[in-house]
Parts: structure tokens; C-alpha cells; sequence
């Protein structure tokens, strides 16, 4: 059975189309070839979202996972993510929650708060 | 009253990649005025990733891709002053601004006008029914959740489908609200298709295209809102009600250029509503430039920090003693199914070898040619198989292939075939 579905790599959106042996087709760069056969056998995305933080100025840091997780597992990290609590002064790029919720990649800040 | 070679409103992606571009071709003395508590303007917000693919070819967040921009900044020492908003600027170049120190009026010897966009809300589009609290702008809530740490509500419905509405679908559903719909006017939708997918149809978000919201239910705070069907006139039909239990309706119907100074200051206007500006973005006021969200709204900021560039560049050129010529100009214009073209003019003793054109398509179309001619003939032509109003398009115009400094350059869609 072919899949058509909208790549997400780039603000190109292309359409592709992926069949049973994982060939995709439409893609207009090799990113997409990744993408589309990935996309079929075990959908995954980076999350984003923010941390609380008791800073000065700010009250929420935001955070993302350093490389994707399991689509299936966005909810179940997010419960997590929303647990945590950060206390300034946090580095961009800096580990909030290693391997976060066994999914082997960690849980950083994407901007630095000083105070 | 103080004296300074380059002032620039807004310390956004767009006026931030200005200074460091002035700064780099030699300008020293230059004054970035951020309204806010923090460089970077609207990417503070948008902590989604997805940025920064064409400019430092990886996938960063909002304050990732902004934060490369302050460092770009600060390693300069580039000078920027926070919380200060800028109230006035005349046509001989004195910007008046506010700040925790008070009134102060500079003269500049350029100014650069980055101050970025604003949403279209309710009273835009005079939705029937009541006024309740639990109408907001999607950006606004996006602002709140993102920033201070507070969702708007937990039953939502999104009118837009712009992509600010959309990533708002997905971030509110991680965060626990439930997101009911997305309803869009036209029938197609005004987001990248990337965002359908990984915003909407990921988490099952229904999106009723060729549908608006035909009522506001509640007094105090919402507590419903209908949707209708609409006809090729954009009229609701009757009978196509379709209700929604919601306290919360975010609105993403449109973003509009931040470009009341400029107004004031009697740059002239463009259809964009921002100003008109030659092809190095400067307006009809020498030495004042614009660019970015506030000359006209941008679906990529990698284009905006592009565009940026442009306009800091050729500020330092006028500083360091370049000359428009007021004389003679080709006018460029919108032609078949084009909806604007920037820049507005083109004035060829100060243009470089290569001209960006931008522009956009009225309505999504497949298989057609962008036709560029110059005084009616037909100079450049490229097949696009797909084109949608929500992606601007960008060709780098030769400057060789326009054989005379005055006239008329058309930008139009011609059907394959034709």
C-alpha cells in the first residue's frame, strides 16, 4: 500500500509518497527521502514546550528535546516537563532532564535566563 | 540633542540583522530602540522549532535562532537600549522615543524601521454576537502561555488558519486543552503544510475550511461559539450552524505592518500597508529604510534577517555617501494574479548586479509561469508547479536584463499553455 502524506522537514511541505518497501517518491531533497520512510515506520517528533522557572524576570524557560521521541510518546513527556522546575542561571543548550522518560535523548533549555 | 548615524526601531530578527550588516560594512555609531524587556522581538515567543534552515542550515527554536543574532550583537558592541518605545519620527530624521528615562529625540542620519507587525482582531472583522471575555488573539495567547507561564483556556476553538493559529492548536493540546476545530473563511488554508500535518492532523484537530465563526455565545466570559458554511461571497448560509462548546476562541485572521510612524512621517504608503521602498529598501524619505514584518509580513524569518541585511547595507552605503537618484525610476507592479511586488521601485544607479523581487500569489495556483517583463516585454519566465498566497516568492532579478532606467516592470502569472 502506497502512504501520502505532507513532509515536515522543511517550510516546503512536499508531498510524499512513501510504498511498501519504504521508496519515497516526491521529495525534493534527500531530507525527505528520511523523513518519509521514517514517518512510516515509527513517526517521531522533536517537542518543545517550557519548564517553570523561578527567575527574576521570567517564570517559564522554554525547553526542547535534544533530538525527536516517539510521536506516541509527546503526552507522556509532556507530564514530565511539566513537573519540572528550573532555579536560574540556566546556559542555552543546557540539560534540564537527561535521557527524559527513558527515551534516550535529554531535556535542554533553548535560552539562557541569568537571574 | 544628540546626534547619531543610524537609529533602528526595533530590536527584532529584522532590525538586529540590520546593525550587524551596517556595523559590518563600517557604520559604528548605531542605536538599536527595543519596545521590549528583551532583543529578539517575536521569536521570544515562538519556541517551536523549525527556524533557521536556509540561514544556519539546522533546525533551531525561536530563541535559539534570536539568540545567535544578540550574540551577533553584543560581539560587535553594537548599542541597544531596552523598554524604549519610539513615539515619533519626522522626515528630517529626528526619532523621539520613550523610555524608563524619559522623553529623548534623536537626529540620525539614517533610520532603519524594523518594528515588526500586529495581529488583526475582533474588531477587524465584526464577529455577531456578544462580547465576551475568552476572545483572543492567537498570538496574544501564545505570548501569555509561551512568555508568562499561563494558558488562556481548556476548551478552544482557533478562527484562522494562519500558522500562528495552528502552532497554537498543537501547543495548547500538549498543554491538556482541548482544541475543537480550526475554521478557515477561504477554502484553502493560509498555514504551511507542514503545519496542517504536524500541528492538526497529529492530534486529530478537525479543520472546517470554507467555515467561519457565525456567533459568539456569553455574557460574562464565552461559553459557545457557532460556525457556518460560507458561499463564494464569504456570507454564512444559513442552516449550516454548527456549534461549539468552548471558553476560549483564538484568532489568527492576519498580520498587519507596525508601520504607523512611517505613516506619520509621510513615507508613502504601499499596498502591503507598509511604505513603498526602492530596491536597496529605502522609502520615498531619503535615508529612511524598512524592512522585514513592518514593509510587509513575511512567512519565513530567514527572509526577514535577509531582508535586514539588505536594508543595513545599503544604510551604510547612503552614510558613507552613496546617492539615490530621484530622477528616473522603473516602477514595479503587480500584474495577473499577483498580489504585491517589493520592492515598489527600482532606481538602477544604486541598484547592485542581482534585484530581489518578492511577491505573492492572490490565489493558490498549479502549473503556471511567474512572467517578469519590462515596458511589455517579457524578460525572464520560470514554471512553477505550485504556488500558494501564503508563501512569498523571491527571484533575483539581473540587473542586465533591464534595458533602460525608466519604465514599467510587471510581475504576472501566465497559464501553462498560454
Amino acid at each position: 500500500m502506497e502512504h501520502i502524506l505532507t513532509c515536515i522537514v522543511c517550510p516546503r511541505g512536499c508531498e510524499l509518497h512513501v510504498d511498501e518497501n519504504f521508496n519515497v517518491t516526491g521529495n525534493s531533497c534527500p531530507r525527505g527521502a528520511v523523513y518519509g520512510a521514517q514517518e512510516i515506520r515509527d513517526p517521531r517528533r522533536t517537542l518543545t514546550s517550557t519548564v517553570k522557572c523561578r527567575g527574576k524576570v521570567l517564570r517559564v524557560c522554554p525547553v526542547k528535546t535534544s533530538g525527536t521521541i516517539r510521536k506516541a510518546d509527546q503526552f507522556r513527556i509532556m507530564e514530565i516537563v511539566n513537573k519540572t522546575e528550573i532555579v536560574p542561571p540556566v546556559a542555552l543548550g543546557q540539560v534540564i532532564v537527561p535521557n527524559i522518560g527513558d527515551t534516550g535523548v535529554d531535556l535542554i533549555a533553548t535560552r539562557a535566563i541569568d537571574e | 540633542m544628540e546626534n547619531r548615524d543610524l537609529v533602528i526601531i526595533g530590536g527584532g530578527s529584522a532590525g538586529m540583522a540590520a546593525a550587524v550588516a551596517a556595523y559590518d560594512k563600517g557604520i559604528r555609531d548605531i542605536l538599536i530602540l527595543e519596545r521590549t524587556e528583551f532583543l529578539g522581538g517575536i521569536l521570544n515567543q515562538c519556541i517551536h522549532n523549525g527556524f533557521g534552515l536556509h540561514e544556519f542550515k539546522e533546525e533551531l527554536t525561536g530563541p535559539e535562532f534570536l539568540t545567535r543574532f544578540v550574540n551577533q550583537v553584543k560581539e560587535r558592541g553594537i548599542e541597544y537600549e531596552l523598554e524604549a518605545n519610539v513615539l515619533s519620527l519626522t522626515n528630517d530624521r529626528v526619532v523621539t522615543y520613550l523610555s524608563k528615562k524619559g522623553k529623548k529625540s534623536i537626529k540620525a542620519k539614517a533610520v532603519i524601521n524594523a518594528a515588526g507587525c500586529y495581529e488583526r482582531n475582533a474588531g477587524a472583522i465584526g464577529i455577531p454576537g456578544t462580547r465576551p471575555a475568552g476572545v483572543i488573539t492567537a498570538g496574544q495567547a501564545q505570548l501569555y502561555l509561551n512568555e508568562f507561564g499561563y494558558m488562556v483556556g481548556k476548551k478552544v476553538f482557533i478562527l484562522g488558519s494562519g500558522d500562528i493559529g495552528l502552532i497554537m492548536a498543537r501547543r495548547m493540546t500538549l498543554e491538556g486543552a482541548k482544541v475543537l476545530g480550526v475554521a478557515e473563511i477561504m477554502p484553502y488554508s493560509n498555514g504551511l503544510n507542514r503545519n496542517i500535518q504536524q500541528c492538526l492532523k497529529d492530534f486529530d484537530i478537525p479543520l472546517y475550511l470554507s467555515h467561519t465563526v457565525s456567533k459568539v455565545i456569553g455574557k460574562e466570559h464565552l461559553e459557545a461559539i457557532e460556525i457556518s458554511k460560507v458561499d463564494e461571497r464569504m456570507r454564512p448560509i444559513p442552516g449550516t450552524e454548527i456549534r461549539f462548546d468552548v471558553d476560549t476562541l483564538l484568532l489568527s485572521i492576519g498580520l498587519i505592518p507596525n508601520n504607523s510612524i512611517l505613516d506619520q512621517a509621510g513615507a508613502i504608503g504601499s499596498s502591503t500597508r507598509g511604505s513603498k521602498v526602492n530596491q536597496n529598501m529605502e522609502t520615498s524619505i531619503p535615508g529612511v529604510f524598512s524592512c522585514g514584518n513592518v514593509l510587509h509580513v513575511h512567512d519565513l524569518v530567514d527572509y526577514v534577517v535577509e531582508e535586514g541585511r539588505q536594508a543595513g547595507v545599503a544604510a551604510a552605503a547612503y552614510l558613507q555617501g552613496q546617492q539615490r537618484s530621484d530622477g528616473p525610476r522603473i516602477e514595479c507592479v503587480p500584474g495577473n494574479g499577483i498580489g504585491y511586488v517589493v520592492p515598489s521601485w527600482i532606481d538602477m544607479e544604486s541598484a547592485g548586479d542581482s534585484i530581489p523581487l518578492k511577491f505573492r500569489c492572490r490565489k493558490p495556483s498549479k502549473n503556471v509561469y511567474i512572467s517578469i517583463s519590462f515596458n511589455g516585454k517579457e524578460v525572464k519566465k520560470m514554471l512553477k508547479l505550485a504556488m500558494i498566497p501564503s508563501e512569498m516568492e523571491i527571484i533575483k532579478l539581473p540587473k542586465n536584463l533591464l534595458d533602460s532606467n525608466q519604465g514599467k516592470l510587471e510581475v504576472a502569472l501566465v497559464a501553462k499553455g498560454e
